[in-house]
């Protein structure tokens, strides 16, 4: 396989959008082409996630349809559905396709409008991602499927619930502070200095996690330009290198061994390392799949960044802030920054480069640019787990 | 010459997959009967139906009834709801370890507002099931089971 650069990246402005996602995502396949100085007939083929799109616009075959408003001619352009991960799984096949010599140069994003749904009917879409059969009928929804790993963590660790709302209270107010600086964030200048108190007060809707536990509903697009790595210099001087990549699937939640410890999740972040030549050591910034504040702490730890049952201490000590053992979701996170869900995976490698370019905003920004970046994205309860490792350089040999 | 009989294509597609069906496995907890399958080969039990051994991956399954007893592995309290599911509020789902090894998912039947983490790891038993009618989307109705402390 070759190795695979990104030259171009895009994204709107996530919160609520008037503008169609098919227009959403044009415009952010605009901006990556714009920054990677490349044309639109260089483009041999689109892989895009769109997760819901059926239910929020009327609109299936969107691939299709992007390729269609951006006059791409009749390239093969690919709707991608993993729920929530749905844009990562597009990167990757997309870096496959790449990698494989098939194609020079793609688009690879995601889009999602669920905003538009308003909040019942938006929960029950969100929810078709639970097993239908089984889950179904108990009405579960995506904050109950947390809560639930959070009343387990609790337990297996034996901390008291409201200790445990308190530590993961740190996650939101961590990632809403970087979020109020992102301009592109749904919540920019907002919500930037929360107190534990506000948190942890704030309207129940899964106990034990309340509304500011939880990521919002989003309208929102990002897309990249991938490219052969031995043709980014051609095109920029900072090219970003897609080290490796993992992709797991998993289950029902009642299947899961340990619903604290998601296998998909532990199987994906090790492909990607391993294909990387990396370990988390060597990892300078993530962005991670914070759809809930315990989410954030069961991705530390299973992609190896923390030892089982120590995120939960490691958050409130600041070690995922910047200037800590490593700064987690200084974009804002999906908390801060919004989830619209088929953007979600491009939005976090977007801001993985955004950084390595040294131009995510003061306050969010890490000092000296990291060298390595990885990112995870989830969807369902576990079912679709995605992970990608960037670096400033190609793969060592 | 090339093809194949009739009788033989017939014998090829009565071949069958799936030996408990959701449906099944739904009208069972209807009559308060938890059923799953028991595997030949490693011996244990699956429960919701597969077409193969949650454990071992086999194929060789049969038939058998749960007793409907386990422990609380975790539960919440859904305040929130989907579309749907308005009516219920506050209710609560939750997952039960069964005395034959598999979890299953289900609701709890106890007061929402007393529901603390001190329920977990408590014994529970199938007392009923809930049925939702369904939506648009749902492709029909779906029955879980409901369980309810034991003592």
């Amino acid at each position: 396989m070759r190795d695979v650069a990104v030259i171009g990246i895009g994204h709107t402005k996530f919160g609520r959008a008037s503008k169609a996602s098919l227009e959403l995502f044009s415009e952010s396949v605009l901006q990556a082409i714009d920054d990677a100085g490349v044309e639109l007939k260089d483009i041999e083929a689109l892989f895009q996630g769109a997760a819901l799109a059926g239910f929020e616009e009327g609109q299936v075959m969107s691939a299709a349809f992007s390729a269609a408003d951006l006059n791409l001619g009749p390239i093969p352009a690919t709707r991608y559905e993993g729920a929530c991960a749905s844009a990562s799984v597009a990167i990757r096949d997309a870096a496959m396709w790449v990698g494989s010599g098939e194609y020079d140069m793609v688009i690879a994003g995601g889009m999602e409008k669920a905003l538009t749904m308003g909040t019942l009917f938006a929960t029950r879409t969100f929810a078709m991602a639970c097993h239908a059969p089984t889950e179904g009928p108990v009405g579960l929804t995506f904050p109950a499927v947390f809560a639930m790993a959070a009343m387990r963590y609790a337990k297996i660790y034996d901390i008291p619930l409201e200790k445990l709302r308190e530590k993961m209270a740190h996650v939101s107010i961590k990632n809403h502070k970087h979020g109020a600086l992102n301009p592109l964030a749904q919540f920019y200048k907002k919500l930037g200095a929360l107190k534990l108190e506000e948190v942890m007060d704030s309207k129940m809707v899964a106990d034990p996690l309340s509304l500011l536990d939880c990521c919002p509903f989003s309208d929102g697009a990002s897309a990249l330009v991938l490219c052969a790595a031995e043709d980014a210099r051609k095109y920029t001087d900072e090219p970003v290198y897609i080290l490796g990549t993992g992709q797991g699937s998993g289950g029902p939640l009642s299947k899961m061994e340990d619903i604290t410890k998601p296998v998909s999740r532990i199987s994906s972040a090790k492909t990607a390392f391993k294909q990387a030549g990396l370990t988390p050591k060597d990892i300078d910034i993530l962005e991670i799949h914070d759809c809930f504040t315990i989410a954030e702490l069961i991705a530390l730890e299973s992609m190896g960044f923390f030892e089982w049952g120590e995120a939960a201490d490691a958050v409130e000590d600041g070690q995922t802030e910047l200037g800590g053992k490593i700064p987690v979701n200084m974009s804002g996170g999906l908390i801060g920054k919004g989830h619209p869900i088929g953007a979600t995976g491009a939005s976090q490698v977007y801001w993985i480069i955004k950084q390595m370019r040294g131009e995510a905003a003061k306050g969010n920004q890490v000092d000296p640019v990291p060298e390595y970046g990885m990112t995870d994205t989830l969807g369902g309860d576990f079912g679709t787990l995605c992970h990608i490792i960037l670096g400033r350089s190609k793969r060592k040999k | 010459m090339a093809g194949m009989a009739q009788e033989e294509i017939e014998k090829e597609l009565s071949t069958v997959y799936t030996v408990l069906t959701y449906a099944d496995y739904e009208a069972g907890l209807k009559e308060e009967r938890l059923l799953g399958l028991k595997c030949a080969s490693c011996g244990k039990i699956t429960c919701h139906p597969m077409h193969v051994c949650q454990w071992c991956s086999s194929r060789r399954l049969e038939r058998v009834e749960l007793c409907g007893e386990g422990e609380l592995t975790t539960f919440t309290v859904i305040r929130v709801p989907p579309e749907g599911f308005e009516a219920d509020v506050p209710y609560i789902p939750c997952i039960i370890e069964t005395k034959e090894g598999p979890c299953v998912i289900g609701r709890l039947d106890y007061d929402a507002e007393r529901a603390t983490p001190e329920l977990i790891g408590k014994q529970v038993k199938l007392s009923g099931a809930y049925t939702y009618e369904g939506d648009k989307y749902s492709g029909g109705a779906h029955t879980c089971p409901i369980f309810k402390l034991v003592g």
